[in-house]
């Protein structure tokens, strides 16, 4: 039994994912809690999607893939924000207009014969191929993300929990919807090596809804999330290793089912 | 007066079109040897003597869309240790004059004297039921302005928390979910955390609309006690005969229609120019008692 636990270990790619899926976890497991809290999952699904364009124009040009990732966000947020502000639309058509829009001209660059075959890599990640040098860039990612949502913890608890009330708590609303979004773009660049743009936004969501039906305190949501996200990391690798299917779709699958458990649990049974 | 407790507008201050009784300069008077001390940490943060002066407005008129001012004309002024009823119908101005004296209105014309930093209370219905926290945590929230992110909240501030939860009956809800509280519990916790941050004035918006007895009870207590630390309370309500029991009352639909001690101001007269077409119940001939209806 503990040989089936410890057996996908032993290789040292598996080792490397694992370490890449606990530096993710740090970051996607709070993240995802003031996501959630700030009802903002569509735009974590949104920019995740809408940077496939910039990814693929990273891979055609041999480019570091998280250059591509910076690049393909910034202009997902630029359109997504465009688009939005047409109010014969409203935000939503706009953003679902958009993002429809990008990850097929994302599809469209990636499958043209003169491009490297590498669309899958891309969309659900590759997180057996995790590299020493993506491991560091995706640890001071995730470091980062983990600072400025310890340094914003109480701004952003002020504007989430009573928004018209927190400039006089001492926190600016507009300020730190925009601090999240930012966040939430880092954590996807840092996510996206290893789990793809399509995989990665059940890291995020997933254990957080999970948290956020377990636990009642915000420290304890914040904390159980991560330990969500870690379990549902090491779940998935093992399940990958012994069924021999992909890591990150595993992963995945995995902390959506924490997030099933999670919902089963009887209402109210954890609470006070 | 320090700089910043000061908001002035470009026009200049036209005296406005008060019906105003006696302005509260006396109660002030008394008010400032009750503040002395228990206000240290207001009071460091601002020139001496503010804190006893209370609240003054000048010819206020301001709003969020340019050339359209949601408050026009408003001058009053409540002394340190005053209660002001603010009536006026839904739309009529008094979650707008809030956000003037809280500094978050686009002031077009007038000034705006506090007497330092005011405390909010808001609705009950506008914070978030499915958030996860406690009422304790609710409370300390009114400490976070005061807390470097790095730090913990200080244990002074834990304990005036508690204190603060004691003082509006709720120790022994301290560690339930905000969510799970009643109503008027809840607009408890949101005055507990103003109560934190120690502020000279306090702004209430309807603490007591939609509220259980016990809870009415114990706010209107609360109000007296606050009232006799000298410190200076805005109350927007709906109840004309809860505002008949303050010192002031302010009547407000879209610009001030009076401003006074409620002997003078709660006419049939001035309610209905306040209320317009909204419904007014007159009660025993002279009394005006509950107006309009009023969901959120």
């Amino acid at each position: 039994m503990l040989d089936w636990l410890t057996d996908p270990f032993a290789s040292p790619i598996v080792q490397r994912a694992l370490v890449e899926l606990l530096i993710l976890s740090l970051a996607c497991g709070p993240l995802g809690v003031w996501v959630l809290l700030y009802r903002d999952a569509y735009a974590a699904e949104s920019i995740s999607h809408g940077m496939l364009p910039g990814l693929v124009v990273a891979a055609l040009a041999g480019a570091p893939l998280l250059l591509g990732a910076v690049g393909g966000v910034l202009v997902a947020a630029a359109g997504i924000a465009l688009v939005a502000r047409d109010r014969r639309l409203g935000s939503d058509v706009g953003v679902a207009v958009c993002v429809s829009a990008l990850l097929g001209l994302g599809a469209m660059l990636a499958l043209s014969p003169a491009s490297p075959p590498r669309l899958q890599e891309l969309l659900f990640g590759d997180l057996l191929g995790v590299s020493g040098g993506d491991l560091a860039v995706a640890g001071a990612l995730a470091g980062g993300v983990l600072l400025a949502l310890l340094a914003g913890h109480r701004s952003l608890a002020l504007v989430g929990f009573d928004r018209g009330a927190a400039p006089s708590l001492g926190a600016r609303p507009l300020r730190w919807e925009l601090a999240l979004l930012v966040i939430l773009a880092v954590t996807t660049v840092a996510a996206v090596q290893g789990l793809g743009n399509l995989l990665l936004v059940a890291l995020v969501l997933a254990p957080a809804a999970a948290a956020l039906t377990l636990a009642r305190r915000l420290a304890a949501v914040l904390a159980l999330s991560v330990v969500l996200a870690a379990l549902a990391g090491i779940a998935g690798l093992v399940v990958s290793f012994h069924l021999e299917v992909a890591a990150g779709a595993s992963v995945a699958l995995c902390a959506v089912a924490v997030a099933l458990l999670a919902l089963l649990v009887p209402a109210g049974r954890l609470s006070h | 007066m320090s700089g910043d407790c000061k908001t002035r507008g470009s026009g200049g201050a036209d005296g406005g079109t008060t019906t105003a009784g006696s302005t509260g300069a006396d109660v002030a008077a008394t008010a400032a040897g009750a503040t002395g001390g228990a206000d240290r940490a207001i009071t460091a943060a601002r020139s001496t003597g503010a804190a006893a002066r209370g609240l003054a407005v000048r010819g206020l008129s301001g709003g969020y869309a340019p050339g359209r001012d949601a408050l026009r004309d408003v001058s009053f002024a409540a002394g340190a240790g005053q209660i002001v009823g603010v009536l006026g119908p839904n739309g009529g101005g008094k979650t707008t004059l809030f956000r003037a004296l809280l500094g978050e209105l686009p002031i077009r014309r007038g000034e705006i004297e506090l007497p330092g930093r005011p405390a909010y209370v808001p609705q009950t219905e506008r914070a978030r039921l499915d958030f996860p926290v406690s009422a304790f945590d609710v409370v300390l929230m009114g400490a976070y302005a005061r807390t470097p992110w790095f730090r913990r909240v200080a244990r002074g501030d834990r304990e005036a928390a508690r204190a603060a939860l004691k003082r509006v009956g709720l120790t022994g809800e301290a560690d339930a979910g905000f969510g799970a509280l009643s109503g008027g519990q809840r607009q408890r916790v949101l005055i507990a955390r103003a109560l934190l941050q120690d502020a000279p004035m306090l702004l209430l918006d309807e603490p007591l609309s939609g509220v259980d007895g016990v809870s009415a009870e114990r706010i209107e207590a609360l109000f007296a006690e606050l009232r006799a630390e000298g410190r200076t309370l805005l109350v927007a309500t709906h109840d004309v005969r809860q505002a008949a029991a303050w010192d002031q009352v302010l009547c407000l639909h879209g610009r001030q229609i009076a401003y006074g001690p409620p002997a003078a101001v709660l006419g049939p007269e001035t309610l209905r120019e306040t209320y317009g077409a909204e419904l007014i119940v007159l009660e025993g001939g002279d009394r005006a008692v509950g107006v309009g209806h009023h969901e959120h």
